[in-house]
């Protein structure tokens, strides 16, 4: 336990210090996709649902917050509320829909729904088509700090990520998160035992919406542009590697493989059209070599030399000690393919 | 009456596209005793049960639970009535710890499930009690294994805790025995006999030792329907039983 506090300590200041070293607006672009990407594991790691569908929260989002900013001038952080607000009620009417089916159908109805809402945001007024929504003011936040000075949105930035990936954190590590990995691990039985499990699973991709809109908002302040990049299925197909090169299941997985995949696509940008061929291989190496993800194989090599440093003799069975918690922090990530719903 | 029998059914028939798996059966539990159904493959014994847990809705004809009409419940409302069900394939949830297990089931009767922003550790204050289901079933050395790590039977052993936990008036039971050794078997067996004490059991199972062994009565279906009731004794001396089953399968 200790030692994940000293990381957390390390973690806390190299967060701090790095815009001296790297360039902001990359630093802050992978911690919006790592936000992105842990709401998405959410649901894919901890209630085990694959959406195909997730960029219509992320991008649509940061149209409403690019047009409450701009357009009705309000301030940032009215703005990003609203864009976490839309993307909230618009994963509540997703959810109602899709969470009926399961594996393959679940992915093809979130697809469906969110091309639905990129052709809805290629054609309506307020989005500017091709163009975008451009020139976004960040304002002041809390007409207090000048998020035009890019130190200051860095740390606003950083404060809505560690404030995301806390309530993720919290969720998984919940009561309700027992739950959900119960219906993860089982539905039929979880069922059985009388739980209404499409009441979790709704209030879980809501969760999962509302967090993607969260990071689709800052993202357009940030970026001071919301586009139809934004609500294109290939953000969605982006957040899904990203999970899954991190490790699906685990909670700093996604951000592992976010700062991978903004790292790529912003370091090799030179390569141009290469860049989709070394994202390519580096998904095909990783899922051929660490089928759990760079940071779920981490843990699972963590575990074993834990096991095998205490020897069996001096301690008790772990069984022995009641009330005491696996070592485990994670699930171990299962080894089925992804799209199974169940 | 129906405070004799705690599960009726009235003529249910299930069709699957013109195929009748169950047709016509009336069945009724007594209230705390250990009912068996058994029957050949195909029997639609599997079907009865999914058709009573409303894993399957019927095509005809009515369930009553606790002479309440249960019909047209869902799965999870039948498990808060006091009705829960084990799964032919063992049940567990691989990757949870024996503990959790068990602590899933209890953690429901909480009302605290859909509380994201606590903590798991509000869980704790569970573990005593399910330690002590844990331990009922003989699993007191394995708390934090993870099931999946389990044998066979120990994993069955688990399920049976964890369907407890839920401190069910009724419980059903898919072929317990299913794949289990010799020892498992008699593990099982003794109990079953124990939670059965103050419960109702309706089980499925196919070891015909163990259904004489334990139930006070056996219902025998054969190509969906029923074929003859009554405790072991008589059932296994009606002559249509035995040519349709106890001829092949007791030899």
């Amino acid at each position: 336990m200790r030692l994940y506090w000293i990381a957390l300590a390390v973690a806390a200041v190299a967060a701090v210090f790095a815009p001296t070293v790297l360039y902001p607006v990359f630093l802050m672009k992978a911690l919006c996709f790592a936000l992105f990407a842990c709401a998405f594991n959410l649901l894919l790691g901890y209630v085990g649902l694959l959406s195909f569908g997730h960029a219509a929260f992320f991008g649509f989002a940061a149209y409403a917050t690019g047009h409450a900013a701009k357009v009705w001038g309000w301030n940032p952080e009215f703005a990003v509320l609203a864009g976490t607000a839309v993307a909230t009620g618009l994963g509540l009417a997703f959810g109602a829909l899709a969470i009926r089916r399961q594996g393959i159908y679940f992915a093809m109805i979130t697809l469906a729904l969110a091309q639905m809402v990129y052709f809805f945001s290629l054609q309506a007024p307020f989005t500017h088509g091709e163009d975008g929504i451009q020139a976004i003011p960040r304002g002041e936040l809390f007409g207090l700090f000048d998020l035009r000075n890019t130190e200051t949105m860095y740390f606003f930035v950083l404060a809505v990520f560690a404030g995301g990936l806390w309530l993720i954190w919290r969720t998984v590590h919940s009561p309700f998160g027992q739950v959900l990995k119960a219906i993860r691990e089982n539905e039929q039985r979880a069922v059985s035992l009388g739980y209404k499990v499409d009441h979790y699973k709704l209030t879980a991709f809501v969760m999962s919406a509302a967090l993607s809109g969260l990071a689709g908002s800052v993202k357009a302040l940030v970026f001071q542009l919301a586009s139809l990049t934004d609500v294109h299925w290939h953000t969605s197909g982006e957040v899904v590697l990203m999970t899954l090169l991190g490790g699906m299941g685990t909670v700093l997985g996604p951000v592992v493989g976010a700062f991978l995949v903004v790292t790529v696509q912003n370091y090799f940008a030179t390569f141009g059209a290469w860049v989709t061929i070394i994202q390519g291989v580096i998904f095909v190496v990783v899922v051929l070599l660490f089928r759990r993800g760079i940071v779920g194989e981490l843990n699972a090599l963590w575990l074993r030399l834990r096991r095998r440093s205490v020897p069996a003799a001096t301690t008790p069975p772990a069984a022995a000690r009641p009330g005491v918690e696996p070592a485990a922090h994670e699930p171990p990530p299962r080894k089925r393919r992804v799209g199974e719903g169940s | 009456m129906s405070d004799d029998f705690i599960v009726e059914t009235r003529e249910l028939t299930k069709e699957f596209k013109g195929f009748v798996a169950v047709r016509d059966v009336s069945l009724r539990v007594r209230r705390g005793t250990i009912h068996a159904m058994i029957g050949p493959n195909g029997a639609g014994k599997t079907t009865c049960f999914n058709l009573i847990t409303k894993f399957l809705a019927p095509s005809k004809g009515r369930i009553l639970f606790k002479g309440r009409d249960i019909t047209a419940a869902r799965p999870a409302d039948i498990a808060r009535m006091g009705m829960v069900r084990s799964f032919q394939i063992s049940a567990v949830f691989p990757h949870l710890t024996v503990l959790e297990n068990v602590r899933v089931a209890l953690q429901r009767k909480l009302s605290n499930s859909f509380h994201f922003w606590r903590s798991d550790r509000t869980l704790a204050r569970l573990n005593e009690q399910a330690l002590g289901l844990i331990e009922a079933v003989g699993l007191s050395e394995f708390p934090a294994v993870p099931a999946a790590e389990l044998p066979y039977g120990r994993k069955r052993a688990l399920e049976i805790a964890t369907t407890l936990a839920l401190d069910p008036e009724m419980l059903l039971l898919d072929e317990p025995m299913a794949g289990m050794g010799r020892e498992d078997i008699e593990r099982i067996s003794a109990l079953i006999r124990k939670v059965a004490a103050n419960r109702t059991v309706l089980m499925v199972e196919h070891n015909l030792s163990v259904v004489a062994d334990l139930s006070d009565t056996i219902t025998v279906l054969q190509r969906g329907e029923v074929l003859a009731e009554g405790p072991y004794e008589t059932v296994s001396r009606n002559p249509e039983v035995i040519e349709a089953y106890m001829g092949t399968g007791h030899a």
